[in-house]
């Protein structure tokens, strides 16, 4: 078993097995972290970008902890530090890169698609860490992760997201990974942030919580993206929060053993209360710890080379299932 | 494939009796099992772990603690092979600190499988002492690496493989070499 693409750009391009194949070495990878050493050798001499065009501490921080424990070299940069802001394409500043001997690009980026670029004019490995609205892959990982942990399947289970589905890459990569996995997944949110025809993508559509939240297992609650909307989709964050904050009294009329889950940062009292955001329902502490051991797994498995270069032979069967030098 | 030539070079009753011998000889070189950890290598050495607990056991009276370790992450040659190999967890109970540590594998080959483990067990804390048990030891080191206990030794070329069956994973307990005849 193995990633079909040396790049992660996305969970549309992944069956459920090469899914299920990344969870399970994240469950591996999760024990390096709680080691006395928390580093293992198996990157040692590769080298790995984090070039990050938009702002983020979380998602670069778990990546870079990542590749740290992974023993890899990094470096990284971000808009602010870089020949970006003398104008210098993204194509020029990654064939740049390239010509460094870079092993691997985790790039973020405000324009969807720019990784897919990269990806086709580099020869190294290309990881998306958020492209515009369109995806985020690690993010959909570590929240599938989470919810395999806590309920022990994704099969059946029901999971509604809940807020800004049109400008949310989260969502896009949840509800892929989701339903490639089997799960019922709904959208919930202001009618203006629910895409035309997301229904073809498998999922169903509430126009209230109160529609259908007595039946769900997890209750994913997005941020609110004040940043990301342009113009007057949303009315008032008091509005916002009345018709759609989850909140103690939303929560009652849930399952006994629902569970709430958020991608952070948090607008505490907005999207979601306080005392939910730190009550006993929400596992979005553990959605972070996941977060490294996921981005480990991705980086561990798309380091494997070029799986479209080379034919099926029987020594990588043999290398694949354990087999060892003696 | 070619065709192979394969020869069975013990059955299950003599790996039973090499597994006591190396348990009787784990005691006699500690003293006893104070303040042991066997460590088996996955996958088959992990079984061949789990039996030399259960014999210590049933000799001592007393249960050694158990560990598994994966060493995928810790191979030399990880640049050299196509895809990545499947990592699966490894799983020490408590400290490695002060304790001797039995290694456990199926079969001594170059010595870069234990090189790895060795590495592995000292990322998680200083032993006291690391101490090398194999039920097969074919030969060909590599590395400056000597095992402590062996079930058999073995002779081999390197066109030959030894295959260590266990009733764990397969379904039967034999050990055989077979050389591929192309």
């Amino acid at each position: 078993m193995r990633l079909e693409s040396r790049h992660l750009l996305g969970l549309e391009d992944l069956g459920p097995d090469e899914i299920s194949l990344i969870l399970d070495t994240a469950e591996s990878f999760r024990e390096v972290s709680e080691r006395e050493i928390r580093k293992v050798p198996v990157l040692r001499g590769k080298t790995i970008v984090n070039y990050f065009a938009e702002p983020s501490t979380r998602t670069r921080v778990s990546f870079e902890l990542a590749e740290k424990r992974l023993s890899a070299d990094t470096v990284s940069i971000t808009t602010a530090g870089s020949s970006a802001v003398k104008g210098e394409t993204l194509r020029d500043a990654a064939r740049n890169l390239e010509a460094m001997h870079i092993d691997m690009i985790v790039i973020r980026h405000r324009a969807s698609g720019a990784p897919h670029f990269l990806a086709k004019h580099l020869d190294v490995a290309v990881i998306n860490a958020g492209d515009g609205c369109h995806e985020h892959p690690t993010q959909g990982l570590l929240d599938l992760l989470s919810m395999r942990d806590h309920f022990g399947r994704l099969e059946g289970l029901g999971v509604v997201i809940v807020g800004d589905i049109a400008h949310s890459r989260v969502a896009r990569s949840l509800i892929w990974g989701l339903t490639k996995m089997n799960a019922e997944v709904s959208v919930c949110g202001p009618a203006p942030l629910i895409p035309l025809g997301i229904e073809e993508m498998g999922v169903r559509v509430w126009d209230r919580l109160e529609d259908g939240i007595g039946e769900v297992d997890v209750v994913y609650v997005l941020r609110l993206q004040f940043e990301r909307q342009q113009g007057v989709l949303v009315p008032s964050g008091r509005e916002y929060r009345r018709l759609f904050g989850v909140d103690r009294e939303r929560l009652d009329r849930a399952k006994k053993d629902v569970v709430i889950m958020h991608p952070g940062p948090i607008n505490r009292g907005l999207e979601l209360s306080p005392d939910v955001a730190d009550g006993p329902h929400s596992i979005i502490l553990n959605q972070v710890t996941n977060g490294v051991a996921v981005r480990m797994a991705v980086i561990y498995l798309a380091s494997g080379g070029d799986g479209s270069r080379e034919s099926g032979s029987e020594e990588r069967q043999s290398a694949g299932s354990g087999q060892r030098p003696g | 494939m070619g065709t192979r030539r394969s020869a069975q070079i013990m059955d299950a009753e003599e790996i039973e009796r090499a597994i006591t011998r190396i348990a009787h000889e784990i005691i006699e070189k500690n003293r006893g099992c104070e303040n042991l950890l066997i460590v088996g290598i996955r996958t088959r050495g992990a079984h061949l772990a789990q039996r030399l607990v259960d014999r210590i056991e049933a000799i001592e009276g007393r249960k050694v603690p158990l560990g598994i370790l994966d060493i995928t992450l810790y191979r030399d040659d990880l640049s050299s092979v196509a895809t990545q190999p499947i990592v699966r967890r490894t799983e020490l109970p408590g400290s490695v600190v002060e304790r001797t540590v039995v290694l456990v594998d199926d079969v001594l080959y170059t010595g870069r499988t234990v090189r790895a483990a060795m590495d592995e067990i000292i990322d998680f804390g200083r032993p006291r002492a690391i101490q090398l048990a194999a039920l097969i030891d074919r030969g060909h080191r590599e590395l400056p690496i000597r095992p402590d206990f062996v079930g058999k030794n073995v002779p081999t070329s390197h066109r030959e493989q030894v295959l260590v069956l266990m009733q764990e994973q397969d379904g039967e307990d034999k050990v055989a070499v077979e050389e591929v005849l192309t």
